[in-house]
């Protein structure tokens, strides 16, 4: 079990963490016809849209309600329900997705009031989109916590309850924010393969893939249906991905009684194999001959990778799912993890992840623990790390910004895990040293061997 | 917060703005920034203004006190370029939790990350700079700092811009301010000499500056400080040496300039190192200014004997475009001195402005660029996003420069875009930075991409597929002649 080492620091040095409310603005993107709206003062949106835009290279629907030093003081009511009218009017979305922010919930507004309020004053403008609130402010949590949050607000908000007359076929499914497009729309062919109807929410391979429609649309193109939200209770059974998805399935078994099954990690054969084995149980049907060809390939890939990992020592900075998943990957290809920092001590899985201590903390954490590791693993902001320790670094995560098709990028289920060992044997390969007389010679002074790397810039 | 409005007032009232003078005092008391629309908003905040500003000084550790968001989501995400030190790119933030926020632990928490980056990084100096949720529940960053200064004996700068108070623009004129209060005039510089001058408002984006730089060095002007791309701390602090100044941002320093100016007697004109004949003028202007001066004045003629170098290689490059880039319809749309400083330019070698952003131009640059277009509706002070897709879609212009913000609208509507704001990767600036543009203008417009993306799919245009079997006789098919033709029967 892993020890949780607290933050000791006053000053975070190289942020690991994307705020709260950036997390549930991705969420909501997820929804087809959406419009996150942040209400506080415009810099917020406006970093997390600059942030958004870098990571997908696309245009991103994202409002503020410009909270100024007056609404500030006197409170700000009075801009949500401008906003919210402002973007009824001028974008007609499905869903508007209220993120708060460190502003106003510091300022400790009722929110949940104020949308009530507006809703029911305007309840004939509004007809035909959501508002739903989101309780994100920045001095809590990060990605992952706002995207359940708004995961929970949806089916809390939208989602009919009661017990409904179930679908046999029909399969609840949420991803957490560690699924990039392509796992989902490859856990959506999966799942499909096997005769069942999955609903994911959220969807972003329907709405952040990267297409080129045909019309400027000013929200979201794509992504579940506000519909398929509000029939969620209809399904035999919800599977949830990730720790952090266990309140949003809850929610979902609370308001409707659809059971649940959570997966903590869809990476690596063995919990692939549970995937499938749940699957074949709901659909009565089996595993289908690609899946299986696929199952193959990647025992394959474990044994022509395996000798690139064993030994091997890894550094990983993410959220703690994020953390989770890649670790126990690393973990069971041989790889020692030798350094894990991630972002709150507030999720379970932590002390499941396989490495002696996880320190809770930033960039600079990883930096200084990472000296003499051979990987490091985070977002692209690990660039400067790596730069100064002279050790590669794979992007995952979010936000990656300096290289291309990271939505693209399969990390799931057999194939997943397939192209991630490939990917990481390649990195190996490429930063392998060769031999020299110097490093092999056995009279060598054996203290030094390992004190090649600069120190780094980050203290302690 | 008194100081802070004080602050504000001080900044919306600038004698050296066309703009501001023009407006009664009722009006100019409301700022310069327009009241915003909420759901209808975009751009950064004052807290965002002043990081632009003050971020690019290269050697100084740059605190946030903050919930995660002011700084984790917005860190090294700039393109300025140091020739130097990299703690300008090192991230700091207090990352205050809630139980900072309830305990109160706010001040507390910052004098102590102070005390963190002295001991680990001995910077020259550390910017604190306040934001929102810190001045909302009145965290006083100024006695901090003036504590901590004393304590450690390093500058530790408040930084005062909190994003509520309003616009980037504002934010940028509060950092300025920043720098007059505790920054310029602290150190006295043991080398001032006749050729000393200040750059305000060059960012050094792609390293852009360096393609100038050199200029003024033959010339045997040298650059006391340029704020703030690639600026040490010390070259800041003693720029009230320098003996003139050449302001090339207008909106976000001109108050930085003016006071400058009456300070410490630096006068200062605003120019723009974009554009052939726009860096030959300031080239001039600088020159004329030190002269004033007391430089000696044959530094005039040498200056004029560079730029008829210069500008004779320069125009000869471009000339080399002009059979590629002839007739081409350029939008640009972009606010600010970037849009009339490169038009020139581009009309010089045949190109075609159908239209240009005047969101951030002065009443001056307006009149110019009329002169230069000859009509008024190729002006807009903005263009809604729809509108915009429209225009494009509808192919009436052939490249778009822009800014991020707007790229893709341009993409998505398939025509070709080049960044000329701060995400840009290549520098525009100086002769060879003209050229460099031009090039990249060729480089888009000419890309292969744009005749393939703008094919139709192939279930939307029912192509005459017998036209293209293989077993018509065209040359590739003809020596394939008896095993496609089988081929094409079976199907």
């Amino acid at each position: 079990m892993a020890r949780i080492l607290l933050q000791s620091k006053s000053a975070a040095v190289n942020p690991l963490k994307s705020s709260q409310p950036l997390g549930a603005a991705f969420a909501f993107l997820g929804v087809d016809g959406a419009m996150p709206l942040f209400h506080g003062s415009q810099g917020c949106t406006s970093f997390a849209l600059v942030l958004f835009v870098r990571h997908f290279k696309e245009a991103i629907p994202l409002q503020t309600t410009a909270m100024d030093e007056v609404a500030t003081i006197l409170g700000a009511a009075d801009h949500l329900e401008e906003a919210i009218l402002n973007l009824k009017n001028r974008t007609k979305p499905k869903l508007i997705g209220v993120c708060t922010t460190a502003l106003v919930e510091t300022r400790g507004e009722d929110c949940a009031g104020d949308i009530a309020n507006i809703k029911l004053k305007h309840r004939q403008e509004l007809a035909g989109t959501e508002v739903v609130l989101a309780n994100t402010p920045d001095f809590d949590g990060a990605i992952e916590e706002g995207w359940a949050r708004a995961v929970t607000a949806m089916i809390e908000g939208i989602t009919r309850s009661g017990e409904r007359a179930r679908h046999p076929k029909k399969i609840a499914i949420l991803p957490g924010c560690n699924l990039t497009v392509a796992d989902v729309e490859h856990m959506r062919d999966m799942v499909e393969s096997f005769g069942l109807k999955p609903v994911i929410l959220p969807d972003i391979s329907g709405s952040l893939d990267g297409t080129v429609p045909d019309r400027w649309v000013a929200t979201t193109y794509g992504g579940t249906s506000v519909e398929d939200i509000r029939e969620l209770g209809t399904a035999m059974q919800c599977i949830a991905i990730g720790e952090h998805m266990r309140r949003p399935a809850k929610a979902l078994l609370g308001l409707t009684g659809v059971p649940y099954v959570l997966f903590q990690s869809l990476t690596g054969l063995q919990d692939t194999d549970r995937f499938v084995s749940l699957l074949s149980s709901i659909s009565g049907a089996a595993a289908p001959a690609r899946v299986r060809r696929r199952r193959a390939q990647l025992q394959d890939a474990m044994l022509d990778g395996h000798f690139h990992f064993g030994g091997k020592k890894i550094a990983i900075a993410a959220e703690p799912d994020q953390l989770f998943q890649l670790a126990t990957f690393f973990a069971g290809l041989g790889s020692e993890i030798a350094a894990a920092v991630t972002t709150t001590d507030r999720s379970k899985i932590l002390e499941k992840v396989p490495a002696v201590s996880v320190q809770i903390g930033d960039l600079g954490d990883l930096e200084s623990l990472a000296v003499g590791a051979d990987l490091l693993v985070t977002h692209s902001h690990g660039r400067q790390a790596s730069e100064r320790l002279r050790i590669p670094l794979m992007r995952i995560g979010f936000p990656v910004f300096d290289r291309l098709g990271s939505q693209h990028k399969l990390a799931i289920l057999y194939q997943g895990t397939r192209d991630l060992i490939f990917e990481v044997a390649n990195i190996f390969q490429a930063n392998q040293h060769a031999p020299t007389p110097e490093a092999l010679d056995p009279l060598r002074n054996r203290e030094i061997s390992h004190e090649r790397c600069s120190p780094p810039l980050a203290g302690q | 917060m008194s100081s802070l409005s004080a602050k504000i007032k001080d900044a919306f009232d600038e004698p050296a703005c066309d703009k501001n003078r023009g407006k009664d005092a009722k009006a100019r008391k409301e700022g310069c920034s327009k009241s915003l629309t909420p759901g209808a908003a975009a751009g950064g905040c004052a807290f965002d203004g002043a990081k632009i500003v003050l971020q690019p000084i290269t050697d100084v550790a740059h605190l946030v006190h903050a919930p995660l968001a002011c700084e984790g989501n917005s860190w090294d995400n700039r393109g300025a370029v140091s020739s130097g030190p990299t703690l300008w790119r090192t991230s700091f933030t207090t990352d205050l939790t809630e139980l900072d926020l309830v305990m109160g632990q706010g001040e507390r928490k910052l004098f102590k990350a102070i005390r963190e980056i002295k001991h680990t990084y001995a910077p020259p100096a550390i910017f604190v700079y306040s934001t929102c949720v810190t001045a909302l529940i009145g965290d006083d960053i100024e006695a901090v700092c003036k504590r901590a200064t004393e304590k450690f004996g390093l500058a530790v700068v408040p930084i005062n811009a909190p994003g509520l108070a309003g616009s980037k623009n504002l934010g940028n004129k509060l950092a300025a301010e920043a720098l007059l209060d505790h920054v310029i005039g602290t150190v006295e510089p043991d080398d001032p000499g006749p050729y000393d001058i200040n750059i305000l408002g060059e960012f050094n984006l792609s390293g852009e500056f360096w393609l100038v730089k050199p200029l003024l060095d033959r010339l045997g002007i040298r650059v006391r400080a340029c704020i703030p791309g690639d600026a040490r701390y010390r070259d800041i602090a003693s720029a009230h040496r320098a003996r003139a100044a050449m302001m090339v941002c207008s909106t976000a320093l001109i108050s930085l300039a003016r006071k400058m100016e009456e300070r410490w007697d630096i006068p200062f004109f605003e120019g723009s190192f974009y554009g052939i004949s726009d860096t030959s003028q300031a080239l001039r202007n600088l020159v004329r200014l030190l002269v004033r001066k007391g430089a000696d004045p044959e530094i005039l003629e040498r200056t004029e004997t560079l730029i008829a170098q210069q500008e004779a290689i320069a125009w000869k490059k471009l000339e080399s475009y002009r059979q590629r880039l002839q007739g081409k319809r350029v939008l640009l749309n972009t606010g600010g001195v970037k849009s009339w400083s490169v038009v020139h330019a581009l009309m010089e070698i045949g190109i075609e402005i159908v239209g240009t952003s005047v969101k951030k131009s002065t009443v001056q640059d307006k009149e110019r660029i009329k002169q230069v277009l000859k009509h008024d509706k190729h002006m807009f002070e903005s263009m809604a996003a729809r509108e915009l897709y429209a225009m494009l879609s509808e192919h009436r212009a052939d490249i778009m420069l822009s800014g991020g913000r707007t790229q893709f609208i341009a993409l998505k509507a398939k025509t070709p875009w080049l960044d000329i704001n701060q995400e840009r990767q290549h520098p525009y600036a100086g002769y060879d930075g003209m050229v460099e543009l031009v090039r990249q203008i060729d480089l888009a417009i000419h890309n292969p991409i744009w005749s393939q993306v703008r094919q139709p799919a192939p279930w939307d245009c029912q192509p005459d597929l017998i036209g293209e079997l293989p077993c018509t006789r065209n040359e590739t098919a003809y020596l394939f002649d008896e095993f496609a033709c089988a081929t094409a029967h079976e199907c």
